[in-house]
């Protein structure tokens, strides 16, 4: 078979599809979305019936695939690191349940913060649950992961972690695919106390957790994603890298071959004794990891401090923060420098910025109006397209938290005595996480407007449709919302006016207020165009 | 063999349609690839840069090594220059002179071109009016690629035949209007 040129989150779909996957659940976001996209254009998932609509939030994605699993099918839940929070009390405890049908969680990091609030790193909460965890290192191994982690989850009944990180998940290259799996049958779990975590069951199982960490340290070792390179010339240190960081040791090495001991960490939990053995051999280990220093805190623990040197990102070896790239690693492993010439002064930067007919400018223009004799500093945000409001010329906006967060934190102030205290949040992530929040306001009778900017789609991901499309005032009004304090309107540089006036009138109100300013994304209607007029 | 190539422009102007034409001709070859893109926030309007990297051995990282480059072919001028520290010494700068403004204090023209003069192996030229003048508006980015592919070893004919692969399902117009934009684009001395 000719090989396929897939990003490396396509790989990963396309190697769940292959390996008999029946259901894919997540929410869009950078850089994990196109893990699903991949599978929505898909013929073989479109006529196998495979699940690949997206869901409201991470959470309830990741209990549904885990009703899924419940099953005996195979499933995989994808998201980006901080969705991985949303949905910690479902995964946290799907690893107490255990999954039935083979379960992987695919989740996509975002060192240096491309496009994310923070560069948590997702290995934290794998080893914290107690699951294995696959980290591929190249676009084959994403392929291969989804085969071997299904399986490694059946075998164990465990859920399984893959963590991707963004120059992988968004890198193009080459892959062989295999011959596919059917899927499985539907059948119930065997075990009728499975997923019940009555308090006297979760305590069995989980002593029977604890006691299969021995298991999956043991598949780590026999791992063929793991390589344990211990003989070589020089011992003056020894090299672990993970993931991604692996490519660029064998990177800045070229054709040379590594005169170090080399061991590659690409499932985890750590084989402890070849980590151990490592450490015996060598004068000094260098550690190379693409996010935070989750292996080097694991090997440097307090036993081992001072004894041996442990280079990586804790000593300064590596940068604390930020991603990886070759020349970092080159530095580290004291390697001469390679740099072109410095970039101009006279280049400036260019923000990524609203787009040239967005309707969120238009909202933003007329609240700003509204809120001017009040000055700056009223205006609670979210997570999307218009946190961009917070640039020039708008700077509209003074807070960007998490999903649902300009809800809840506008109430805050309100109960604080903040007066105008106003959300701004778009449709898609009202969808996911501001409808608890509105219910809360709405319980406390709070003084707030909450502006939903409904441009019909998920925007910032590449637009995707989302869970609540079309019903918003109807979830607005169910919520508790009075009728005539949720307001529409076309935001549109002709009705800025009216539009100034009716954030005014409801700015007024004591209570809470929806505002919906309602135009399609400029980019899903020039893409819907597009495809008309093909 | 091998290639380094970065792309550079302004998220919308095309530069992953250069990348998918050059992926293509060299997997003809028989080469690997390795593509690494931006998605997600920097799409909108910001600088966007794709690394591509094409080698008849095997490729390890997405990212290329700063210093090393064979070229950077952008779609905009001042873009042109933000990737500086990855062009290795002998490496080429193929670049759009047309500025791309979407910033209120965009730099001044002459001092970018300036700039982009100082290196030794440069071509700037005006690629918007070219494709303009060959009545293929649309074809900005497939010029500056013209004007490239002698440097990176390629043939008029192995980039052709990848342009009437790629474009193909978009009907017969684009593809010549294409073909037509390569041609004025490798006569660009």
């Amino acid at each position: 078979m000719e090989k396929m040129m897939l990003l490396g989150d396509e790989a990963l779909a396309q190697g769940a599809l292959d390996a008999g996957i029946s259901g894919f659940y997540g929410y869009p976001g950078t850089p994990s979305t196109e893990i699903i996209e991949y599978v929505q254009r898909s013929k073989q998932a479109i006529e196998n019936k495979i699940h690949r609509t997206w869901s409201s939030n991470e959470k309830t994605a990741m209990e549904t695939a885990l009703g899924m699993s419940y099953t005996g099918r195979r499933t995989m839940v994808t998201m980006k690191h901080v969705g991985l929070n949303v949905a910690a009390d479902p995964f946290m405890n799907s690893a107490m349940t255990g999954s039935h049908g083979g379960l992987l969680i695919a989740v996509a990091d975002d060192p240096s913060m491309h496009s994310s609030q923070n560069e948590q790193d997702s290995r934290n909460y794998g080893h914290f649950a107690m699951i294995p965890i696959l980290e591929p290192s190249n676009q084959q191994e994403c392929y291969d992961m989804a085969f071997y982690g299904f399986e490694l989850s059946e075998k164990y009944h465990i859920p399984v972690m893959i963590r991707l990180t963004t120059r992988l998940s968004h890198s193009r290259s080459g892959v062989q695919r295999r011959e596919k799996l059917e899927q499985n049958v539907l059948r119930k779990p065997d075990d009728i106390f499975q997923f019940m975590l009555l308090p006297a069951v979760a305590r069995r199982k989980y002593k029977a957790l604890i006691k299969a960490q021995e298991e999956f340290e043991a598949e780590s070792l026999a791992s063929p994603f793991n390589t344990f390179k211990l003989d070589a010339q020089d011992y003056s240190k020894g090299i672990i890298a993970t993931g991604l960081a692996y490519n660029y040791l064998k990177e800045v090495y070229g054709k040379d071959s590594i005169p170090h001991p080399v061991v590659k960490i690409s499932q985890y939990p750590i084989p402890t004794k070849q980590i151990h053995e490592l450490y015996e051999k060598c004068e000094s280990l260098v550690i190379l990891e693409e996010g935070m220093p989750v292996l080097e805190e694991l090997i440097k623990g307090a036993a081992f401090q001072g004894l041996k040197p442990i280079h990586g990102r804790l000593d300064g070896t590596l940068e604390r923060d930020g991603e990886l790239n070759p020349n970092k690693v080159a530095a580290a492993l004291g390697m001469p420098a390679k740099y072109g010439k410095d970039i101009p002064e006279i280049v400036t930067g260019r923000p990524p910025a609203l787009c040239v007919g967005c309707p969120h400018a238009d909202s933003f223009i007329a609240l700003n109006k509204a809120v001017e004799e009040y000055g700056r500093g009223h205006v609670f945000s979210d997570i999307g397209c218009y946190t961009l409001g917070f640039m020039p010329p708008y700077n509209a906006i003074n807070s960007c938290v998490d999903m649902g967060a300009s809800i809840t934190m506008a109430k805050g102030a309100a109960d604080s005595g903040l007066f105008p205290a106003i959300a701004v949040i778009g449709d898609s992530t009202f969808a996911h996480s501001g409808m608890t929040g509105l219910l809360d306001c709405i319980y406390d009778k709070s003084n707030v407007v909450i502006i939903i900017l409904d441009n019909s789609t998920t925007g910032m991901t590449g637009g995707q449709d989302y869970t609540a499309f079309g019903k918003l005032e109807e979830i607005c009004l169910g919520l508790g919302v009075e009728k005539g304090h949720i307001r529409t309107f076309f935001p549109f540089v002709k009705n800025h006016e009216e539009m100034t006036q009716i954030y005014k009138e409801e700015i007024a109100y004591e209570g809470v207020s929806v505002v919906i300013p309602r135009r399609e994304c400029v980019q899903t209607m020039k893409k819907r165009n597009k495809k008309g007029a093909k | 063999m091998k290639k380094d190539i970065i792309l550079a422009g302004v998220g919308g102007q095309g530069i992953l349609t250069i990348a998918t034409i050059l992926g293509h001709a060299a997997l003809k070859r028989g080469w690997q690839l390795k593509q690494a893109e931006v998605h997600g926030m920097s799409q909108r309007g910001g600088d966007v840069q794709s690394h591509l990297r094409l080698s008849d051995e095997e490729i390890h990282s997405d990212l290329i090594t700063m210093g090393d480059a064979d070229m950077i072919l952008s779609v905009e001028p001042m873009e042109a220059l933000r990737y500086l520290p990855y062009l290795h010494e002998d490496g080429w700068i193929i670049s759009n002179s047309k500025p791309f403004k979407n910033i209120p204090n965009y730099p001044n023209e002459d001092d970018l071109y300036a700039e982009i003069k100082k290196n030794k192996n440069h071509k700037l030229f005006d690629a918007d009016a070219i494709a303009r003048e060959i009545k293929a508006n649309r074809s900005m980015n497939i010029v500056v690629l013209g004007a490239a592919i002698q440097h990176l070893g390629f043939s008029k004919e192995e980039i052709s035949e990848s342009i009437k692969a790629i474009f193909s399902p978009k009907g017969e117009m684009i593809v010549e209007a294409n073909l037509k934009a390569l041609e004025a684009g490798i006569q660009i001395s």
